[in-house]
């Protein structure tokens, strides 16, 4: 019912108003009290974080934080792996759908169109078909417990994905400018420079973050093709929950710990957010 | 959104290049999307060409000796499996479920956030906070630190609510047993709501609202108003967001992984060739398994595709 009123023009927004807005404060608190109690819970004692009626008020500490940290096996080596994954990855992501997407907007091949609905069909295959043979590939070529491994298959998670959130960008460049810039005799270099840079950095930020996000939350070929070495945070993140007794503060302290470049991230740039999930065609 | 149609109109500017110019100029063209082109065909296409090869082969790798062709038997045995029968059933329920019911309570959130109030950027921020938290971890908190019956807070709200009212005796439901799949849904929906309302609220602030004003001005109520213009409106955001979302949700590995491990009929179709996989090493069986998802999904995708294909063609005639 609240879509009748929510549509409603400034004159009827007085009547009712009042409890639309508390109904979105309502809602909005509901979606992020979980995330909340996550971060409350991991400052909390094991003890106080296992009770029933939850103890809200209970003494905060650090405990969960220095049992993750020092506690059993160290988290640093999977949090610093999932980084190189995820930087690396995104890195030769960027590299490759740059001038891919320059090929399918600024000077666009012919049967462009197909070529992009090519990029996004890989994404619908679902990727658990491809799991095995690269794993048999990388069992025979050594390459098993190699990050180099899961920086090749999340550039390839991520470059359709990048291909049409950048062709978007690109086609953003007005064309006179292109055609003024080519009738000054401006190079290839100078009009990537001074023409597409200035519209598409933005763009490209926006890439980068998605990408990364996508590459350090993927747990399905992390978890098969890694083992003690190349271990990511997220496959960290469920071998750790194996642990006997009470263990709730300590996870919700792994859980705030390895979604915080995620939550740092997607907070700073919330506008892009959608643009980069919606491939670049909602602005 | 975006306009491609100049593009063409570009290419004819400079003078049509003739015989082995154009050939040179035509693979000028194509040279930057070469190495993007060629590295997905290698690691996407090639990898699905072996999982083809594989399904008509006789390879558990328990049994390394017996490796062999075994022609249609692996693909005779998903198809009479009662467990891949269940993992579509479950993965159709489980991606239609979580997309209509985040897609409706996105939308209802959109509609909320469209209007002007105090807080307005505070509550967007914490409908956002469950889309930004790592999905493995997500569903480790929804398992333990909210699902539990002894001490999640599901229950530990139910017993302070219950002890507000004098009772001793709250219900403790064990929410993972007594309802798997939905609570896989729902820790899915939590996920996915913030996803369907960024994009349903981008469509919503792209309306034309000289037109709702001149609508209402003659008359229209706001029902009237929200059935005929701002949900045709809506319909092309409303389809990408169930598309993406299904896409996304189909291959769910994480929350079933972590919630459920795969039981209590919670095992969809992404989990099932991992066990079959991973746990059982029938390599030939899963790859059987695998190859009919992927028809599967060519059949769907090709609708799919349909569907972002006008949205594009719309898009870029404008």
């Amino acid at each position: 019912m609240s879509t009748l009123t929510a549509v409603s023009g400034p004159k009827k927004k007085e009547r009712g108003g009042i409890w639309l807005t508390l109904l979105a404060w309502v809602i909005g608190v509901l979606f992020v009290l979980p995330v909340v109690w996550m971060v409350l819970t991991s400052f909390h004692s094991e003890a106080d974080a296992a009770t029933n009626p939850p103890a809200v008020f209970a003494p905060l500490t650090l405990e969960g934080y220095r049992e993750f940290f020092s506690g059993g096996a160290s988290p640093w080596p999977p949090l610093l792996n999932s980084l190189t994954a995820s930087v690396l990855s995104t890195a030769l992501v960027l590299l490759l759908a740059f001038p891919a997407a320059y090929a399918l907007s600024i000077k666009p091949v012919k049967k462009w169109t197909d070529v992009l609905f090519f990029f996004l069909s890989t994404k619908m295959l679902p990727i658990v078909a491809g799991l095995l043979p690269l794993y048999l590939f990388a069992q025979n070529t050594g390459l098993l417990d190699n990050i180099w491994l899961l920086i090749v298959f999340y550039t390839s998670m991520n470059l359709p994905i990048a291909v049409w959130m950048m062709r978007s960008f690109l086609s953003e460049v007005p064309v006179e400018m292109l055609e003024a810039a080519a009738m000054d005799g401006a190079g290839l270099s100078k009009t990537l420079r001074s023409v597409i840079a200035p519209v598409v950095t933005p763009g490209i930020a926006a890439t980068a973050l998605i990408c990364f996000i996508f590459s350090w939350n993927e747990l399905l070929f992390a978890r098969v093709l890694t083992a003690t070495v190349a271990e990511t945070a997220p496959v960290f993140l469920t071998s750790f929950v194996t642990s006997q007794g009470l263990f709730l503060a300590q996870l919700c302290a792994a859980a705030f710990v390895i979604s915080l470049p995620v939550l740092v991230a997607g907070f700073s740039a919330q506008d892009k957010l959608v643009q980069g999930l919606s491939l670049g065609s909602v602005k | 959104m975006t306009s491609v149609t100049e593009r063409p109109g570009q290419a004819t500017t400079q003078p049509p290049p003739q015989g082995a110019v154009r050939k040179a100029s035509n693979w000028a063209r194509r040279a930057p999307l070469l190495p993007a082109l060629v590295f997905m065909i290698v690691v996407t296409q090639l990898p699905f060409l072996a999982t083809l090869v594989i399904s008509f082969m006789d390879w558990n790798a328990y049994y390394p000796d017996e490796v062999g062709f075994a022609g249609v038997d692996n693909f005779r045995r998903v198809f009479t499996d009662i467990n891949m029968r269940d993992a579509v059933v479950t993965t159709i329920l489980l991606t239609a479920g979580v997309v209509l019911i985040s897609l409706v309570l996105g939308l209802g959130v959109a509609l909320l956030l469209d209007r002007k109030f105090r807080g307005r950027g505070a509550v967007r921020t914490m409908m956002i906070a469950p889309f930004l938290v790592v999905p493995v971890a997500a569903a480790l908190l929804w398992k333990h630190a909210l699902y539990n019956p002894e001490y999640g807070l599901f229950n530990g709200a139910l017993t302070r609510v219950w002890g507000w009212f004098g009772s001793d005796s709250p219900p403790q439901p064990d929410w993972i047993s007594n309802a798997p799949l939905w609570s896989v849904i729902f820790a899915l929906v939590w996920q996915w709501t913030p996803f369907m309302m960024l994009i349903l609220l981008a469509g919503l602030q792209g309306r034309p609202l000289d037109v709702i004003e001149a609508a209402r001005i003659d008359g229209a109520n706001n029902w009237q108003i929200f059935r005929s213009m701002t949900l045709p409106h809506l319909r092309q955001y409303l389809e990408l967001g169930a598309l993406l979302g299904s896409i996304y949700i189909v291959q769910n590995f994480d929350a079933v992984f972590t919630i459920t491990s795969g039981g209590l009929g919670t095992a969809n179709l992404p989990y099932t060739i991992y066990q079959i996989f991973y746990q059982a090493h029938d390599y030939g069986r899963a790859s059987a398994a695998a190859v009919i998802v992927v028809i599967g999904t060519m059949i769907i995708a090709t609708f799919a595709l349909r569907t972002v294909s006008s949205l594009f063609k719309e898009d870029t005639g404008r």
